[in-house]
């Protein structure tokens, strides 16, 4: 099955003809998000909880620059950073202007996903575009996959008791559609397609931003061997990661879980050793 | 825009307030175009723009004045363009004074009425235009020239000279006036450093010539100012300098405020202005249709077939009963007599004279300048009706406000009896939008409006119908407009919705013939204004629509990709006039009709095919050779010349100079907003002279320069909010994103008045005195204009007292003094003091306000103040 | 004045953004803690029972088995306390995942606890009247069959605490199961000598010889581990002055707190264990069950200890981003 959007302008160079490529059920998608061109509207908010149905979590003033989301959660599927940073000129390092970076965060969706691998009920699976899904009528909340995540997006909700992330649009994309945050993204900051070709696009971005003098451009996620595999959902950064509050060398846990289960096994024999050395010294009782 | 090579955004936060159309801002850069913004605050738009430059609020004519003097000085203008397609070269009548010989003022100022009378700036050899400067005060006309140009007055040899030596050539005064523009004035008046100054001059030069254009982008942050109009004329003078004007990537794009805001002027809701900018009759000068039409039309280019657009609306609106001999109804139109707009109907409510007020879309009580004022007019009226979503502020004022929370006003006083009607959204109605490039886009309903809410087409139309029913069998004599009213649109659905295809075909407009048959079947719709006819056998409700839906087909529903047509994309929906999608596209080619560049080709002449061609329908007559000069028998748009663009002027030119249509100057001259804590720093006439202040004790102005309103403050929008809030403060989704308002301000400002970030903080007028939650920002910067230091401070306006995010209403600060042309409040600046801490609440606010006021007037006053001026 | 010393929008310090933690905070509650202990407890206890079933003493084999089902109990009503959707627990039991340490313990949990509850159910059935041929013999094999599978309780807790990106559990794993697996031997020695304790004395030799071995065994092992552990989390480096490694979400408040708490009650309790009197007497008694007291509340205590770390160590960005930085770019590099 092969989908082409309808929206782009038939131009050389466009934002909007970099939309939404054709993809197919065989195909990985994600996200490409290019906080570059991010201009911090929140649409991505608005329409992923218009679509997804996602509760409002509450009015509060935050004073974050203009950030009063705070965080990804159960409740935000899409969150836009807002850093205000003083800049200083390279050769005097005197502050001489500002700037202000900002960044739609969303799910990972990693290759090694450690949400979807901890999960105890199966609730979490991969779709046929290898996303990384909450069936919420099989979680029964126990938390595990909160605790895994290395990016700190899945999350409990209140009241509810069930986990909750993105899902990357998965009704959408099988109904042939562009996810909602990316189809509302007026400047193309978030572009969905075929990981490969956003893989592709990202390098050739990176590369522009690096010949226009922007030496902080950097990708983050796009590299499969990095610690949970690539994101399929990465990102074009100006700045370190942590800046906006995302992890500069995230690992999936369970790279981690053969040795664990050897050394649980090696502990457990111990243990048993110790207790049979310990209570059957002395033989039967008379 | 997405072909410009340079943009400069200012008066404007366009990423924040205008996100979608930002898309072709952000083409533009990936394309390497290098974007500026100049804006008081350090937005979400500088974020993404290659530099921003700080500018005091208030102070842009001085700024582009300067612009427009770094060109004239540097000769970096385009020469070729400028004499060809400007009026540089006419030669202005030998008694014209400038700002420079009187200090501020030009010749034909009168102290008394406060107004100018226009004689002395006319072109020499030309009387001013029988209309000019008989209008009252009140009734100052500059919307009504919205299409056409304003006339230059009777046949007459109009004398230029080519080489731009002439001592009293536009060019030359051009370059008298604006001498005192200097980089340096710039600082002193604007806070932006001469090095920032040079890099936004260079960029726009080296960026505007045939192979490059450069655009312009501003909204209400230019138009909300006493000066406003002439903001908008200091942009268009520096474009066409610079040729940006009628060619791709250039232009001035005035962004408007809300979906379909445009369309509302088109088709307006303005009161002194008729479908595509007729002007409303004037009761006393206006006598018939002969009068009106010699009065307001031109008699060169397309605006001399005023008479047809003007007969074919009448035909729209009346039918088979506006005929020749009843002067096709004209008598049964509306006349105005002064000023009707927004701030006299407010005074006529105080007054009492204005006894009803439909408000429809709009939340003065928390949405206009000076809400205390709108609420004293609101609680004056018999009745009011509000149209809208939710109870929003207008309709519960007379329960919910400031006044009723401080114990001025009871609920049990207030005699105003409140209609309220829950209205449809877009998404529950077919209609269109126009936007600001002049684009119809046709929505389709989604679902059906809920309980009672209905569309406004709904409202109106059966509103419409029970009143004809009434009055139907009447005989008097001052209903016949409606009694003649043809008001026969089929309704659909299960509401009883009147078809919005059906208004547009009568807004298109069809030919009548000879058919008497009243159902209209089978006439045929027009395919532009071209074919509209004065002689009654043609209708259009709005002539610069008629094409809309030629063919019978509604072409603003047309949405063909992008992917599937030329990157002009004349097939997405309808573009008025006659689907044009950029005007006076004459000037994109040379006067002999070639491209000026192969990149900047758009339309030219094709010698072969004796036609105008090229990617958009030529703003021009089709036909009309490049080298065509008008001979004596020639008329309308023949009587134009064939290289001269802009044809709905009456000589075809861009106005540099403009004699005629502005009451407040043929030029922009730098004036102070009406309450600054700054002295003018170019003349000794501190504020515009022809504003229109309002004394009264409700909307009394801070005193400019003084102690007690030391600093500068602006409002502005917020992308998580829209307008006065009442479609986004009662969302979740869009509250939880902005929730509070808050004001923002610099570090040295906090460090000054001891704000705490997150703290409270209360900003105090002479009108008000509101609270906000404390932003404390780098993006707002103290601004060094020499010796002085100015602070500004930032105020989201979204907010006021219902719905789920909650606050005060900026608004509630400001002052409603106006411009002179269009009436316009000065919304974007003011001054104001800022304490820490929540405000009083009950009476104990006004008597701060007002002690804040007496303080304020009664200390001495500041050596620099503006001596002994009122005006 | 300098800039960290206004409020205003403040600056994103390099570490976060506004200091908000990348992780998410364990959704896990105390529940989850004192299930580590009780878990524990009952593997530990299960292994005293099935040697005192393997010796014939049927009395403490038949009270270790009541304690393991009481342990059992209150571990299944903590974990199904904490889900957030507890009528679904039995969501647990559609799959078996490997990759889930979860999946896997529930399996092993649920094996244990059939076995367990297979052994009482026999010893209740022999009372019922089941022919002893049958019950005991049945009690036998499941109590030992449950003890084989104890160890495997004891630890795979550990793994399912350190399979998180929660850095003082995560960073901690190769020293987590013999922590708890030491901790598990603890509890279980100690609850051998409390049962023994309380048990009429049977005559002869020392007092409850084996469970006082097994629960000094434990607790060495447990402190060792738990000393192996914290200079393990001490080499992992945050860059951060006040808080130089991830060992430093032990540093102060509740996990300080609890974690001295629980040496203290281990190493003393295991010590009154090892010395009580080698006579069996009431004073012996006395001691010795105080002492497996306290070990058995140094047990819990360490888990809480454990628990509230991880939860601190996820909830301050410089344990998950500083490391990451360093082990990224070496201190001196450039970002």
């Amino acid at each position: 099955m092969t989908i082409i959007d309808r929206s782009s302008t038939g131009t050389d160079v466009t934002l909007a003809g970099v939309g939404t490529p054709a993809y197919d059920r065989e195909q990985r998608v994600g996200f490409f998000t290019d906080t570059s061109v991010c201009i911090g509207c929140k649409a991505c908010e608005v329409a992923c909880k218009e679509w997804n149905d996602v509760p409002a979590d509450g009015l509060e003033f935050l004073g974050r620059s203009y950030d009063n989301t705070g965080r990804l959660s159960a409740d935000t599927w899409r969150h836009v950073a807002f850093v205000e940073q003083p800049v200083a000129t390279p050769e005097t390092q005197a502050v001489s202007g500002m700037r202000w970076l900002m960044s739609s965060d969303v799910c990972k969706h990693c290759t090694s996903a450690a949400c979807l691998e901890v999960c105890p009920t199966g609730a979490l699976f991969r779709t046929e575009f290898e996303t990384v899904v909450v069936q919420q009528d099989i979680c029964n909340g126990c938390g595990y996959c909160v605790s895994a995540c290395p990016f700190g997006v899945i999350d409990q909700r209140k009241g509810d008791g069930r986990v909750w992330k993105c899902t990357l649009c998965y009704d959408r994309l099988r109904g042939g559609q562009t996810p909602a945050c990316a189809q509302a993204c007026p400047t193309q900051s978030i572009q969905f397609g075929p990981l490969e070709q956003l893989r592709e696009r990202a390098a050739t971005r990176v590369d522009a931003l690096h010949q226009q003098g922007v030496a902080d451009a950097r990708l983050y996620g796009e590299d499969p061997a990095d610690g949970v595999g690539g994101f399929g959902a990465f990102f074009l950064l100006l700045d370190r990661p942590e800046v906006y509050g995302l992890p500069p060398d995230p690992v999936s846990t369970t790279r981690d879980l053969p040795g664990m289960w050897r050394m649980a096994g090696a502990a457990a024999l111990g243990m048993l050793g110790l207790a049979a050395g310990s209570l059957l010294e002395g033989g039967r009782r008379a | 825009m997405a072909n410009a090579d340079c943009i400069l955004i200012q008066g404007s936060n366009m990423a924040e307030c205008h996100p979608v159309g930002f898309q072709w801002v952000m083409e533009a850069k990936l394309r390497g175009a290098k974007v500026i913004h100049v804006d008081p605050r350090f937005t979400r738009t500088s974020a993404v723009a290659d530099l921003h430059v700080p500018v005091r609020a208030g102070s842009d004519i001085a700024f582009l004045g300067g612009l427009i003097n770094y060109v004239l000085q540097g000769g970096h203008e385009f020469h070729e363009y400028v004499v060809a397609y400007t009026n540089a070269s006419v030669i202005i009548e030998g008694d014209f004074q400038d700002t420079e010989d009187l200090d501020g003022l030009f010749s034909g100022y009168d102290p008394e009425t406060k107004t100018y009378d226009p004689a002395s700036w006319q072109y020499e050899g030309r009387a001013a235009p029988a209309a000019a400067g008989q209008r009252e005060h009140g009734a100052a006309r500059g919307e009504q020239h919205g299409s056409g140009g304003a006339g230059i007055g009777d046949d007459g040899e109009v004398h230029t000279d080519p080489s731009l030596q002439h001592p009293k050539c536009v060019w030359q005064i051009l370059k008298r006036h604006f001498a005192r523009y200097t980089p340096e004035m710039v600082e002193e008046t604007c806070g932006i450093s001469p090095a920032q100054f040079r890099e936004v001059a260079e960029a726009l030069v080296s960026n505007s010539n045939p192979e490059r254009t450069s655009a312009i982008v501003y909204s209400v942050g230019w138009t909300h100012h006493t000066v406003g109009v002439q903001y908008i004329r200091t942009a268009s003078i520096l474009q066409l300098l610079l040729g940006n004007i009628g060619r791709p990537g250039g232009g001035i794009m005035a962004l408007r405020g809300h979906a379909s805001i445009q369309g509302s002027t088109d088709i307006p809701t303005l009161y002194d202005l008729l479908p595509g900018y007729l002007p409303m009759p004037h009761g006393g000068l206006d006598t018939d249709l002969a009068t009106y039409l010699d009065n307001n039309g031109t008699d060169a280019g397309f605006w001399a077939h005023m008479d047809a657009y003007t007969v074919s609306l009448l035909k729209a609106w009346w039918g088979d009963a506006a005929t020749a001999a009843n002067d096709y109804g004209f008598e049964w139109l509306p006349k105005i007599t002064g000023d009707h707009s927004t701030y006299q109907s407010v005074l006529g409510m105080i007054s009492g004279d204005v006894k009803g007020y439909f408000v429809v879309g709009e939340n003065p009580a928390s949405g206009t300048a000076n809400g205390r004022l709108q609420r004293a007019g609101l609680a004056n009226l018999e009745w009011l009706v509000v149209r809208d979503f939710t109870d929003i502020e207008t309709s519960a004022f007379w329960y919910d406000s400031p006044e009723i929370e401080s114990g001025e006003l009871k609920p049990e006083d207030i005699g105003t009896e409140v209609f309220w009607m829950p209205a449809a959204a877009h998404t529950e109605k077919d209609g269109s939008f126009t936007n600001t490039q002049r684009l119809l886009q046709w929505h389709h309903k989604a679902v059906e409006p809920e309980g009672d809410t209905r569309s406004d087409l709904w409202f109106y139309f059966h509103l419409g119908r029970i009143i004809k029913e009434r009055l139907a069998a009447g005989t008097d004599d001052r209903d016949e407009p409606i009694r003649h009213l043809t008001w026969d649109y089929p309704t659909i659905g299960a509401h009883g919705d009147p078809s919005a295809e059906a208004v547009l075909a009568e807004i298109n407009g069809w030919t009548l013939g000879d058919d008497p048959d009243p159902t209209h079947t089978d006439h045929k719709p027009v395919s532009g204004y071209t074919a509209l006819k004065a002689d009654g056998s043609t209708a259009s409700g709005c002539w610069i629509y008629a094409g809309v839906y030629a063919d019978g087909v509604n072409q603003a529903a047309r949405r063909r990709p992008g992917s599937e047509q030329t990157w002009v994309a004349p097939d997405w929906g309808w573009a008025w006039p006659l689907n044009r999608r950029m005007l006076y596209n004459r000037a994109s080619a040379r006067p002999d009709g070639t491209p000026w560049s192969e990149r900047k080709k758009y339309v030219w002449w094709d010698e072969e095919a004796g036609k105008w061609t090229g990617h958009d329908v030529p703003d021009f007559k089709a036909t009309m050779r490049p080298d065509h000069r008008p001979g004596p028998d020639d008329e309308a748009e023949d009587k134009l010349r064939g290289d001269a663009p802009f044809v709905m002027q009456a000589d075809g030119l861009g106005w540099l100079f403009a004699p005629n249509g502005l009451t407040d100057g043929p030029l922009p001259a730098h004036y102070e907003p009406h309450e600054s804590p700054v002295p003018n720093p170019f003349y000794s006439q501190q504020s515009n002279p022809t504003r229109q202040v309002f004394d009264l004790q409700l909307n009394r102005s801070n005193p400019p320069v003084n102690d007690g309103y030391p600093y500068v403050f602006t409002t502005y929008r917020l992308t998580e909010h829209h307008t006065a809030g009442a479609m986004s403060r009662n969302l979740a989704y869009l509250s939880e994103l902005q929730p509070e308002f808050f004001c923002e301000v610099s570090p040295e400002l906090a460090a000054e008045r001891h704000l705490t970030h997150g703290d409270w903080a209360t900003i105090i007028t002479a009108r008000s005195a509101i609270e906000a939650r404390v932003m404390i920002t780098d993006r707002v910067r103290p601004l060094r204009l020499g010796e002085r230091t100015v602070h500004q401070i930032g105020l989201p306006y979204h907010w006021g007292w219902r719905g789920l995010s909650k606050g005060d209403s900026a608004n509630d600060l400001m002052v409603g003094v106006l411009d002179s042309n269009v009436h316009i409040p000065e919304a974007k600046v003011a001054s104001c003091d800022i304490r820490p801490g929540r405000r009083p609440r009950g009476p104990e606010l006004r008597r701060m306000v007002d002690d804040h006021y007496q303080a304020s007037i009664s200390a001495p006053a500041r050596p620099d103040a503006p001596q002994g001026q009122v005006r | 004045m300098p800039r960290a010393e206004r409020r205003m929008v403040p600056d994103v310090t390099p570490m976060s953004y506004y200091g908000q933690p990348v992780l998410k905070a364990p959704t896990w509650k105390w529940p989850i803690a004192g299930y580590l202990f009780t878990g524990g407890l009952a593997a530990g206890t299960s292994l005293v029972g099935a040697s005192a079933r393997i010796r014939r003493d049927r009395r403490l084999a038949s009270a270790a088995s009541a304690a393991t089902l009481c342990a059992l109990g209150a571990s299944s009503a903590f974990l199904i306390e904490d889900l957030g959707r507890p009528s679904r627990f039995h969501h647990m039991l559609r799959v078996v995942k490997v990759t889930s340490p979860m999946s896997v313990g529930t399996w092993i949990f649920s094996l244990f606890s059939a076995l367990a509850g297979a052994s009482a159910a026999a010893e209740v059935g022999e009372r019922a009247g089941v022919p002893e041929r049958v019950a005991r013999p049945a009690a036998a094999v499941a109590q030992v069959g449950s003890a084989l599978v104890a160890p495997a309780l004891a630890t795979y807790t550990a793994v399912l605490v350190s399979d998180t990106a929660v850095p003082a559990w995560h960073d901690a794993r190769r020293q987590l199961p013999w922590l708890f697996a030491g901790s598990a031997t603890a509890s279980g020695g100690a609850m051998g000598v409390v049962l023994s304790a309380a048990l009429a004395p049977c005559g002869g030799g020392a007092f409850a010889a084996g469970p006082r071995r097994m629960a000094v065994a434990g607790a060495l092992v447990e402190v060792g581990a738990d000393e192996a552990m914290h200079r393990r989390l001490r080499s992992i480096n945050t860059g951060d002055v006040a808080k130089p490694s991830v060992d430093s979400a032990y540093a102060t408040g509740q996990p300080r707190r609890l974690a001295r708490a629980a040496r203290a009650c281990t190493v003393g309790g295991a010590a009154a264990v090892a010395l009580a009197g080698r006579r069996d007497r009431p004073r012996t008694r006395l001691i010795a069950g105080a002492g497996a007291l306290s070990v058995l509340s140094g047990a819990a205590l360490q888990r809480f200890a454990i628990f509230h770390a991880g939860r601190a160590s996820a909830a301050d960005p410089v344990y998950t981003v500083g490391p990451q930085r360093l082990r990224l770019v070496p201190p001196a590099g450039q970002p």
